[in-house]
């Protein structure tokens, strides 16, 4: 029985009782198995939000262990609280609770990977000097004991001032009971004591510290003193006394001398770093039986650029291949469910608005679904495995040829995907031109919504025919890929000689080791990817498909509904039975044409015309392209309403109507070089309004996003007119 | 201990050697050290790219990889093979 006055604790009371405040920072290197212990601790209770002003992700979720519940931060991976990159400087402001809208964390989570305790213990031993509530989970025990390397974990415990130690396998769920139960209590834990291992600094930061108008923390002298008295750290210079704000430089000057700062604190740590690995582990890790042949033979150079080349290829071949019985799923129902509201609705306004408006167009979208999820299938799988970093490996000579690194590949990879998080993922770069230039070729890469444009003509106007193990259709998407590659390399090499002229830039990469994806973190990211996708389906898409719609719809010809009457009334003479069905489908279908002809976008088509008849585009081209403009996934939407195929925008009729039709003189619309200028317009066209807004707040300035607007549109004109004008004379 | 010049960009591959002294001016180097290439390192040549360049290198059995043009301020003396 509950009694009342259990009921009546005040809810702050119970907030103190229960720690639901609490919020606790999850840090540790890159590829320590930080995301995917995160996502094994919280699970689906997670937000994914921005920093402010930045485009790093923030990852908060909610562990709950009996009645405490406790908030995970997962802070972009670190080496060093000395930042380097955007990313880094984000996870270091967390840390010290200076991220504007992230609170102060309660505590640290340290995530220590047992196969990498060598620049695991160089971050963790800073970790330990923020003198906070700290636990640290050792990752991967399963894979350092396979490949022979034992840890004393109560030696290490100890020489890490006792901060307590759980061993975990996130990939199992071994040991992480413990774990959760472990950070549950850590706000009351004690921080571990102080370990010196740069006496020197100790020294001076004491003298720096003498006096001060309010308290640092060790940590924040080490930050003065080694990174100097940056913008990050005004806040911790304005705490120490005038004269000692005063003296910093000088205090720095007499410390470090000629040598770097980041250099003598690589030098120290690292040297302290292996003490501790001669007392703590038993042996060098060492790699072990299918990594180590996966590794060997990507190791040499021609086998490892063969094999990335391969996968490349596979990965295409699976997305238009696995695909296409989802998509056939998905297009039965779309149509189905239009036909379904005609038939209660009757015809009309409201039931076209439903059908033809909202079904067609959203549908025409999400059937790519099937498409996306497999691409980012692969995408994911081939960067939790480790793979995407070797592929910057392999690709960095290439690439430095042409003015950027081997960083830039994973940004460009996930462009095929789509170009916004590929854009997003360029913030990895460290070197502002070499990013630009990066973003404005990512763009190039065939995006998944180009995929719908391309799949639709190849079907129509390339033969099945098998060659080799592909058939020619995948052929000839494979070059349009490769035909997207080339023209976004060529771009950067032309932006990094003029516009951007400088070094070129630096590279240095972990490779991390080969591992098995966790099924678990797989599905988190491709779920998190379908909503992304299906809530632009949901917004932009379903808005610009109702304005598409009415556009098309209206104004309603007077003249039209009479004369089909009269039409329909005619053939009833003539013919019978499924003849004359035929027959009123084929009255109808003409009449809904000159009605698509005579609407908005009809008009606004014939008014462009001139534009683009030197492309060999009819207006009904010219208009679907037109629509196109805000999001490029529309235009399939478009060409199926102004083709005037009604209940039938599926694409296989679609493609047969492109096939059939003709300018009035009785010519073919799309010939092959016709094609082929449509193909190259979209393969270079910035038709995605949500690229350009993502440009525009990775640059900061409207000035790239307007360049690449420009820029993308004139080439892909100029392609598309002399494909046509060479292919046609 | 002979140095004899060599540096990280003349370890063969499979060969092992420890860093004796790091050039650290350029800023990229100090990343390099942060990352642990640092005096007292062993390190192994794991791996070239196409044409050499980049290099990767095996650190306490982490892979990193780096050009040859920053892999030249690392000096090293040259463990013994079949160590």
């Amino acid at each position: 029985m509950t009694k009342p006055s259990e009921i009546r604790i005040p809810a702050n009371e119970i907030n103190i009782a229960r720690r639901t405040d609490a919020s606790i920072a999850v840090v540790g290197n890159p590829n320590s198995g930080k995301s995917t212990l995160f996502n094994r601790l919280t699970g689906l209770k997670q937000r994914i939000g921005n920093y402010p002003g930045v485009t790093v992700e923030r990852h908060i979720g909610i562990l709950k262990v009996d009645d405490v519940s406790v908030e995970l931060v997962d802070l972009p991976g670190t080496h060093s609280l000395s930042a380097h990159s955007l990313e880094e400087h984000i996870a270091v402001d967390v840390i010290f609770g200076r991220m504007q809208g992230t609170k102060k964390p309660d505590g640290i989570l340290a995530v220590l990977d047992a196969t990498n305790l060598y620049q695991g213990l160089f971050l963790v031993q800073q970790l330990i000097d923020l003198r906070m509530p700290t636990i640290i989970a050792l990752t991967m025990t399963d894979a350092a004991e396979t490949s022979g390397v034992g840890i004393d974990i109560e030696r290490l415990r100890e020489t890490l001032g006792g901060v307590p130690v759980y061993p975990v396998v996130a990939t199992t769920g071994a040991g992480l009971d413990r774990l959760r139960h472990a950070i549950a209590e850590m706000p009351s834990l004690a921080p571990p004591e102080r370990i010196v291992v740069w006496p020197e600094l100790t020294e001076v930061a004491g003298k720096l510290a003498r006096d001060a108008k309010e308290p640092l923390r060790f940590a924040e002298l080490e930050r003065l003193l080694i990174d100097g008295a940056t913008d990050a750290n005004r806040l911790f210079l304005e705490k120490l006394s005038d004269d000692a704000q005063k003296n910093l430089e000088a205090e720095r000057d007499s410390l470090f001398g000629f040598e770097p700062p980041i250099a003598r604190d690589a030098r120290i740590r690292y040297a302290w770093v292996r003490e501790v690995l001669a007392e703590v582990q038993s042996s060098v890790p060492r790699f072990y039986s299918w990594r180590t042949h996966i590794t060997d033979f990507l190791n040499r150079p021609i086998p490892g650029t063969i094999g990335l080349f391969v996968v490349m290829a596979i990965v295409f071949q699976a997305v238009f291949a696995w695909a296409t019985p989802l998509m056939d799923l998905i297009d039965a129902a779309a149509a189905t469910l239009g036909a379904g509201v005609i038939q209660v609705f009757g015809e009309g306004a409201v039931s076209s608005l439903i059908a033809d408006g909202i079904i067609a167009g959203v549908g025409s979208v999400v059937i790519f679904l099937p498409q996306i999820l497999i691409l980012f299938l692969f995408i994911i799988l081939l960067e939790d495995s480790g793979y995407l970093a070797r592929a910057a490996y392999l690709m960095d000579r290439a690439m430095h040829s042409v003015g950027l690194s081997g960083q830039s590949i994973i940004p460009m990879i996930s462009s095929f995907a789509c170009a916004v998080p590929g854009i997003m993922a360029t913030r990895v770069i460290p070197n502002r031109r070499d990013r630009i230039a990066t973003i404005l070729a990512a763009p190039f890469m065939t995006c998944s919504a180009r995929l719908p444009v391309y799949a639709l003509l190849i079907a129509a106007f390339v033969p099945a025919q098998q060659i080799g193990f592909m058939n020619l259709q995948g052929l000839v998407l494979f070059g349009l890929y490769l035909f997207g590659i080339v023209a976004g390399i060529l771009t950067a090499l032309l932006i990094r000689k003029t516009a951007l002229r400088g070094p070129k830039p630096p590279f240095a990469l972990m490779l991390p080791e080969f591992r098995r994806p966790n099924l678990q973190t797989v599905l988190i990211q491709l779920l998190g990817r379908a909503k992304v996708f299906l809530y632009r389906a949901g917004t932009v898409i379903f808005a610009v498909a109702i304005i598409v719609w009415a556009l098309a719809y209206y104004p309603r010809s007077e003249m039209l509904a009479p004369e089909v009457e009269q039409q329909k009334g005619i053939a009833a003479y003539t013919l019978s039975g499924e003849e004359l069905a035929a027959e009123y489908q084929r009255i109808e279908n003409v009449a809904a044409a000159a009605q698509m002809e005579q609407s908005w976008l009809g008009r606004a088509g014939h008014f462009v015309e001139p534009v683009f008849a030197p492309l060999g585009w009819d207006w009904r081209v010219s208009s679907a392209v037109i629509a196109g403009f805000p999001a490029r996934e529309v235009v399939i939407a478009v060409l199926g309403t102004v083709y005037a195929v009604g209940d039938e925008a599926d694409e296989g009729t679609l493609s047969g109507r492109l096939k059939a039709s003709t300018w009035p003189n009785g010519d073919r619309v799309f010939t092959l070089p016709m094609v082929v200028g449509l193909l190259i317009f979209y393969a270079c066209c910035l038709q995605c309004a949500a690229t350009l807004a993502v440009i525009r707040r990775e640059t900061n300035s409207w000035r790239w996003p307007v360049f690449a607007w420009l820029y993308m549109t004139t080439i892909g004109y100029v392609g598309a007119l002399l494909a046509f004008q060479l292919g046609s004379a | 201990m002979k140095i004899n010049g060599n540096t990280l960009a003349t370890l063969k591959r499979g060969q092992k050697g420890i860093i004796q002294s790091v050039d650290a001016v350029d800023p990229q180097v100090q990343r390099l050290m942060v990352l642990g290439l640092v005096e007292g390192a062993e390190v192994e040549h794991a791996s070239s790219a196409i044409g050499g360049d980049p290099m990767e290198f095996r650190l306490f059995g982490c892979g990193i990889s780096l050009r040859q043009e920053h892999a030249k301020f690392f000096k090293v003396s040259p463990v013994a093979a079949g160590d």
